[in-house]
């Protein structure tokens, strides 16, 4: 038992002697602004993570000389988002992207006691003096791309890989079913609840379950490319999301709607920077172009190019927006009205399914 | 010829200190390979790390963050290895010490005068710990079913239980769909110090002490350490050991059962996805490496804390992928719990003709 005891007390003393010894401070002043960006998964996802982290390196590209960034990636969503947000900060960011909906809370407490860094959430609701929101009506692509799927459905079954039940994801699903409908009446999408942004396996095996219930076009609201490699291995087409997809998946992936940051991280840290950066709440669209709708696949027919070519202009040029009625849910009932267009705030809280769409959201 | 291990019957004084100085250093050493092949200076990631986890106030408090699950789920399972009984459940104990808080803070709080609430959550959380851990310790008692199988399957049960919770019947109204129940009141708040560490420290300190006394002066504890150093001896003597293996588990389930509580009433204030991140799994290396011995655990746990902060702070300084840190941390519990085999057994080369006159566990 002594010896026992002495065996314990030197590995403690190790672990002093070392921890003391590497105490001295090596740190370099940098004269250049540090950035954070906060990442829910990886940058190798090719989806969601990738297209902020490639408008990162458009940030680093032309904003270089003035500013450095810091990446964190795979934070998960919880009470450990705020300790990585702090870190960053405690590490010298003096601008913060978090860049899921998770990290809303956690940013909002960090943001309380750092009132001199500015926090810029993406997708959530809450601001502070500090603390900026910033999305994109990424339901207007999603539109588009509905569209498309709509008219090259031959089951006239779509089967639609999605996150979780929150309005973000609930909007695409509408917007994209609205698009299907618009050309296909007869046509439904199934929706599948993976409750995680970011699991490939799980994301591959929704698809599959989809694919094999009859789907033949698969599209997600997911972090990665597994829904749509899936599809094509069943020789089904798909739609990608967050990414251009077809550059990794192939001419299986008929459009993709996409996510383009590189614009508003450069604009945003260089208003910081100016001094005139004020707390926003930014929601972009396709006028923008922070969202877009990515290079048709080859196997989309002409036809169909320019039918939706026009429909991007209506939405391009504000005359029209998906969400104008008649829109009727699930039910039937007529929830926008002919001639009326919802809210934003109405559509940032949406919590109903359009007709078209075959599943449910989880009740409260 | 052959290898074989023989347990020392005297560990000599110089090896308990030389061994774990040795394994620290290999560790160190190994660890450096692996940041070199990143192009990392292992001494400046290495400075960063202590730094990190040490080297101001708030890393201090992280660390101790980290450290209170740790220290109670560590103190928890060492009191049952000490008898030999293998929970592996502190992980699911942990869950369902945590749900029972939730549900007094969600659902009984408004019942409750203020200053009852966090008794009332303490109370629940240690008997559903308990009683989590009861029933592998009754299967064990009773009909003998190995606690390994039952402790870690019931692990699954518990988390999925939780996850069920806060996906389904107690997810936040106004979450937006998203996952997670809605924050406790503020009354169910564990008090905190500075930074995020809370009361949960104070609970890791009484509980040390609580198992140092029991073991050193009861005669409960005299019967476990019987049982833990000869289970047949102590069936002669008269020892009932299905009764000591109900207490014990009670024991070891009630302090896990209560770092779930800390956990979620000193940190997260909700239920949530990450309180199950693996400090059960992780307390049973803490336990070993202190070698069972409570306040040898607190320390260890502290110890772990720092390398889960320091190596989180690797990440974010020298923008190294996560892995590299994990890879770290896994080397140097590799080499100290490698190391303390070659203290308490001796290597013996055993030529062919001779014949072995000792097993694996005999005497040389």
């Amino acid at each position: 038992m002594l010896k026992r005891k002495v065996m314990l007390i030197s590995v403690l003393l190790i672990f002093a002697v070392v921890l003391s010894a590497c105490g001295s401070p090596a740190a370099t002043v940098s004269e250049k602004t540090k950035v954070a960006f906060i990442y829910i998964g990886q940058p190798g996802d090719l989806g969601w993570t990738f297209e902020h982290d490639r408008g990162r390196l458009m940030l680093e590209a032309e904003l270089g000389d003035l500013v450095e960034t810091i990446t964190v990636p795979d934070v998960s969503e919880g009470p450990d988002a705020e300790k990585a947000i702090r870190d960053v900060v405690e590490a010298g960011a003096k601008i913060v992207f978090t860049t899921s909906f998770g990290y809303m809370d956690p940013t909002l407490a960090v943001a309380e006691q750092y009132p001199d860094v500015i926090f810029e959430h993406c997708s959530g609701y809450k601001t502070a003096d500090n603390m900026s929101t910033y999305f994109g009506r990424i339901y207007q692509p999603r539109y588009l791309s509905g569209l498309v799927a709509g008219s090259m459905t031959e089951a006239n079954f779509i089967g639609y890989v999605a996150a979780f039940p929150i309005p973000e994801v609930v909007r695409g699903i509408n917007a994209f079913t609205l698009g299907v409908k618009e050309v296909n009446p007869d046509a439904k999408v199934h929706v599948v609840w993976s409750n995680t942004w970011y699991d490939p396996v799980k994301e591959r095996e929704a698809a599959i379950a989809l694919l094999d219930e009859g789907a033949d076009i698969i599209t997600q609201h997911q972090d990665t490319t597994e829904p749509q490699k899936a599809a094509m291995e069943y020789e089904k087409l798909s739609v990608g999301y967050d990414s251009d997809m077809a550059q990794f998946v192939g001419d299986t992936v008929l459009t993709s709607p996409v996510w383009n940051w590189g614009k508003y991280y450069v604009a945003t840290v260089q208003s910081v920077l100016d001094g005139t950066w004020e707390p926003h709440q930014y929601w972009g669209g396709l006028a923008d172009e922070v969202v877009k709708l990515a290079d048709f696949s080859p196997l989309v027919p002409e036809d169909i190019k320019l039918m939706v070519e026009a429909k991007k202009a209506e939405l391009v040029s504000g005359d029209w927006d998906v969400f104008c009625g008649p829109i009727a849910d699930q039910d039937g009932t007529v929830v926008v009205a002919d001639g009326e267009c919802m809210e934003d705030g109405d559509m940032l809280g949406m919590a109903w399914f359009v007709d078209g769409v075959v599943g449910t959201i989880p009740a409260e | 010829m052959r290898i074989s291990f023989e347990k020392r019957l005297e560990q000599s004084r110089l090896s308990a200190i030389l061994v774990p100085v040795f394994s620290f250093v290999m560790a160190l050493i190994f660890g450096a390979m692996i940041l070199l092949a990143f192009g990392v200076n292992p001494l400046q990631a290495y400075t960063v790390m202590v730094r990190g986890s040490i080297g101001s106030s708030y890393a201090l408090s992280e660390t101790l963050v980290k450290a209170i699950p740790l220290m109670l789920t560590g103190l928890g399972v060492s009191i049952s290895f000490r008898m030999l009984f293998w929970n592996i459940g502190a992980e699911g104990q942990l869950a369902m010490g945590g749900i029972a808080a939730a549900f007094v803070a969600l659902f009984l709080e408004k019942y409750l005068p203020p200053f009852l609430v966090l008794p009332a959550m303490m109370i629940a959380a240690i008997l559903a710990g308990a009683l989590w851990g009861l029933i592998p310790a009754t299967l064990k008692a009773v009909i003998g079913v190995n606690e390994i199988l039952t402790t870690l399957m019931m692990n699954y049960i518990a988390i999925l239980f939780v996850e069920y919770l806060y996906f389904g019947p107690w997810r936040d109204p106004d979450g937006f769909g998203f996952p997670g129940t809605a924050q406790f009141p503020e009354t169910a708040w564990l008090p905190r110090f500075t930074g995020r560490i809370h009361f949960g420290i104070i609970f890791a300190i009484i509980a040390a002490a609580l198992i140092w006394f029991i073991l050193n002066h009861t005669k409960r504890g005299y019967e476990i350490r019987l049982i833990g150093q000869n289970p047949r001896a102590a069936r002669y003597t008269g020892v009932n050991i299905g009764r000591n293996i109900l207490v014990v588990m009670l024991l070891s389930g009630g302090l896990a059962g209560l770092a779930g509580m800390a956990e979620v009433s000193g940190i997260a204030h909700r239920l949530y996805s990450g309180l199950t991140s693996g400090y059960g799994y992780t307390a049973i290396i803490i336990a070993w490496l202190a070698s069972l011995n409570p306040w040898g655990i607190l320390v260890v746990a502290f110890m772990m804390g720092g390398l889960i902060v320091g190596g989180d702070q690797i990440q974010i300084a020298m923008q190294t992928p996560a892995a590299v840190a994990q890879v770290l941390q896994g080397a140097i519990l590799f080499f100290m719990l490698g190391g303390s085999i070659f203290a308490n057994y001796r290597v013996r080369i055993i030529k062919n003709l001779e014949k072995s006159k000792s097993g694996a566990d005999g005497y040389g």
